[in-house]
């Protein structure tokens, strides 16, 4: 550091003497706090070092003196909290819906639990308040495809709509217009009669000619009248509530290409004891038979 | 050495123009045999490059020296082209990089206008945005300052004659390379290195030239020490190609296609993306920006550095202590506790080294407080080391693993990104924007310190919105990612907590649009400043003229 003395005006402080494009540097030490921060942080970690995993070795590494291991903790951290609810979950492994319905603690759990597992499993397609959306129903109301019973509710969560499963929940909606069972005047007569039974505007003529093609076609699973069938999914034509839209092009779409939504199968993916709950939440939420 | 020079520089001519041809020729043979459609674009636009190359330098050599006018004025016969090119796409690529970062701030806000198009899907846009800004934007500025700041503070020329232009040009075609990949897809994968192994190749190529330029002005410096904000520079230019060419390392799946599988896997892999990904944020825009403070604040303030001995101390410790703290983005993952230990414990030990930058850059000021009353360029410098200062504390805070558990993949660390991101590296990037712009273009002073005055403050406005609304989105996020009911199930579904997010993305989204406008300001304010003009204002002091001037 051979350069000439120079001393800033302003501070009276000594600069290194160099200058470069006019700047040049004070001679000012280290700021003592600074420093004295900068050790106690080196400090604090060699004392974290001590006490936790921290160096690799050649085949193992420092353990330190606790003997932490996030993986451990985290096992142990599930294991309490499935130990918390094991009482509960244990009661509802062994007790019959309508039991679970009729002990309030039980019934308190399997609510909460139902809510969660619903809010986690089922919203993506149900909604979060379970109010559907077209292709998906809506779990509020009393119409119920597949049957409305607490027995019910949990057989189709557990083996789902048209799985593999061999408890699936089965039943078809023919594509009657593609399959050429049906021509599209036929197709258009019986949508108008469907709007009819709905209670929706329709064409009287349409619709009479269309009553007949049901009673043909349609009535073997929708039922007369289109009351529907839970036996094989067939949905209530005249209840007003629609799964896929109440308007005319939807109906004829429906007719024409069929329907196959599906469910998936939830036995594989949740415990006895979480499908109960759903089943107890899902048949609380307004319209269990 | 001056009779040689003219017969030298038409020899590496004539060695670029048969290198440039040797490029289209390859260029063509990847259109040809390329097996995907995306190499074929590319291997398009390297013919492209390569014959605009040739014309630029036939251009070039029948043209006049358009410094020749400035030479009898300096001492030294800077080259202040390639400073002023990359000062103009610095601005361009800001523009660019931050409306980006607008419209998926605005898709995560309303997801309609992801538009269901693969190319204007958030994850394509998203790297587009990353790249844009860090890359193309703070890439630039960090070639040009480097590129002016080594010439004057060594009182010699660049190196090379055409060598820092294949710098600027070979890296902002690396830009184009990776920002059209994204669009049509092609991408490795890996956060803030997404662009296919041929674009890395190419990268490399640029970088080494870039480090060969900047070792060589070194080299032939006339003062006899190296001035710090070089240290910084030269450390960001060395570092920066070891992490890169480490984190890079693929098969291409075939030489003709843009596909390649990276030579790691696993949490092998997770732990190089990551000491890669943070010490991007390291020497990139750390160190790489501690440079332009170094030289710029001193210089805007007219001010010594305030301590020499802190600056060796806090260079040394930083660059030691910073390429360690990269597991900290891998804490309660498969990687070892003792690998996240160690990265959380140098991240603390980091965090007086990193404001061992703040405290020299503040109290340069000591003596100059004024002017932050007069002049906005240095306000702008001052809150872009306060804002280093915030994040560079809020960063140690947040490898703590038990706060790291919280904020971990939640908005928070978003925010945190752009309190350094937007404070920092972009307004240090703005106050050297506008210093560089009159002393480069002989300007008596920027057109109006008025329409900084009023980018500083739109900035400065965006940035709060933006932190404050990540801040407040991401721990409300954490908070429910974890809520138990009392019976220990979950509290909420994911998509409650997407839901809960809504209005803090609008505001965020806002903030953002303030930051674009700010830019646009300063695009403006340069561009009348490069033509010449000067706006009337009053009872402004102005600073520039004085930077400009030789000091004594």
């Amino acid at each position: 550091m051979a350069a000439e003395k120079h001393t800033d005006d302003y501070t009276g402080i000594e600069t290194t003497g160099h200058e470069w494009d006019g700047i040049r540097e004070l001679n000012n030490p280290l700021p003592r706090w600074w420093l004295w921060t900068f050790y106690a942080s080196i400090v604090w970690s060699i004392g974290y070092w001590i006490v936790m995993p921290a160096w690799p070795l050649v085949s193992s590494y420092t353990t330190g003196m606790i003997d932490y291991s996030s993986r451990a903790l985290v096992a142990e951290r599930i294991e309490e909290a499935r130990s918390a609810q094991d009482v509960y979950a244990a009661k509802i492994e062994g007790a019959a819906l309508s039991e679970i319905q009729s002990d309030p603690e039980l019934l308190e759990f399997a609510m909460a639990g139902g809510r969660s597992a619903f809010a986690v499993n089922c919203s993506q397609c149900h909604g979060r308040g379970a109010a559907g959306a077209p292709g998906y129903p809506n779990l509020n109301d009393d119409a119920w495809l597949w049957g409305g019973t607490l027995d019910d509710i949990a057989q189709t969560i557990a083996y789902g709509v048209r799985t593999e499963h061999d408890e699936t929940r089965v039943g078809n909606m023919p594509a009657f217009v593609s399959d050429e069972t049906l021509t599209r005047d036929q197709a258009n007569d019986v949508a108008e009669y469907v709007l009819s039974l709905g209670g929706r505007e329709h064409e009287a003529a349409a619709a009479g000619r269309g009553s007949e093609v049901f009673a043909e076609h349609c009535a073997a699973c929708h039922r007369a009248g289109g009351v529907g069938n839970t036996e094989v999914g067939a949905p209530n034509i005249a209840d007003g509530i629609w799964l896929y839209g109440d308007d005319k092009e939807t109906i004829l779409e429906t007719v024409t290409y069929g329907r196959a939504g599906v469910m998936p199968i939830w036995a594989d993916r949740l415990s006895p004891a979480t499908i109960k709950q759903l089943a107890v939440y899902v048949h609380a939420l307004g319209g269990g038979q | 050495m001056t009779d040689e020079q003219p017969r030298a520089v038409a020899g590496t001519t004539y060695g670029a123009g048969a290198l440039l041809i040797l490029g289209a020729v390859l260029g063509l043979f990847l259109m040809a045999r390329a097996a995907d459609p995306v190499m074929g674009f590319h291997g398009f636009l390297f013919v492209a490059f390569c014959v605009l190359g040739v014309y630029w330098l036939i251009a070039r050599h029948s043209g006049g020296d358009a410094d020749a006018g400035r030479a009898a004025a300096q001492s030294v016969r800077y080259n202040d082209a390639v400073v002023r090119a990359g000062v103009v796409a610095s601005t361009f690529w800001g523009v660019i990089g931050f409306t980006v970062g607008l419209v998926i701030a605005l898709q995560l806000a309303f997801p309609v206008l992801n538009f269901d198009l693969p190319w204007t899907n958030f994850g394509r846009l998203r790297p587009l945005h990353t790249s844009a800004v860090i890359f193309a934007f703070g890439g630039n500025v960090l070639i040009a300052t480097s590129f002016h700041v080594v010439q004057r503070t060594c009182r010699a020329r660049l190196a090379g004659d055409l060598a820092p232009w294949f710098v600027f040009w070979g890296y902002n075609f690396f830009i184009v390379i990776a920002a059209t990949g994204y669009v049509l897809g092609v991408t490795q994968a890996k956060e803030y290195a997404e662009p296919e192994w041929y674009a890395d190749l190419w990268l490399t190529v640029v970088w080494v030239v870039y480090l060969l330029v900047f070792l060589a002005t070194l080299w032939r410096r006339k003062e006899p020490h190296i001035y710090v904000a070089n240290w910084f520079y030269l450390a960001f230019i060395v570092t920066v190609a070891v992490l890169h060419i480490v984190n890079g390392l693929a098969v291409p799946v075939a030489w003709s296609g843009t596909a390649s599988y990276s030579l790691f896997a696993g949490v092998q892999s997770a732990l190089i993306q990551w000491w890669y990904g943070h010490n991007a944020v390291g020497f990139f825009l750390t160190a790489g920006f501690l440079g332009i403070m170094y030289y710029f604040v001193p210089k805007q303030a007219e001010r010594p550095v305030y301590s020499y001995r802190l600056s060796i101390v806090h260079f040394w410790t930083l660059i030691f202590l910073y390429i360690w703290a990269g597991p900290h983005h891998l804490h309660y993952t498969a990687l070892p506790d003792w690998a996240q230990t160690l990265g959380m414990t140098f991240s603390i030990m980091l965090w007086m080294p990193s404001w061992g930058g703040m405290i020299n850059g503040l109290m340069t000021l000591s003596g100059a407080w004024d002017k932050l009353r007069t002049d906005p360029v240095i306000r702008m410098l001052v809150i872009s080391i306060a804002f280093y200062g915030m994040s560079t504390f809020e960063g140690p805070v947040m490898s703590i693993k038990a706060v790291n558990s919280l904020s971990h993949y939640t908005d928070w660390t978003i925010g945190h990104v752009h309190s350094g991101a937007l404070g920092w590296v972009g307004f240090v990037s703005f106050g050297a924007i506008y210093f560089l712009t009159p002393v480069l273009w002989q300007r008596q002073r920027l057109y109006s310190l008025k329409l900084v005055n009023l980018h500083f403050w739109v900035a400065t406005i965006g940035i709060l919105l933006y932190i404050t609304a990540m801040w407040v989105s991401g721990i409300l996020q954490g908070l429910m990612w974890r809520a138990y009911d009392t019976l220990g199930f979950l509290e909420y579904s994911f998509v409650e907590t997407v839901e809960a997010m809504h209005p803090f993305y609008v505001i965020r989204a806002a903030g953002g649009a303030l930051f674009v406008i700010g830019s646009l300001i300063m695009a403006y304010n340069v561009w009348r400043t490069i033509r010449g003009d000067l706006r009337e204002e009053d009872s402004v002091s102005s600073p520039q003229t004085i930077a400009a001037a030789p000091a004594g």
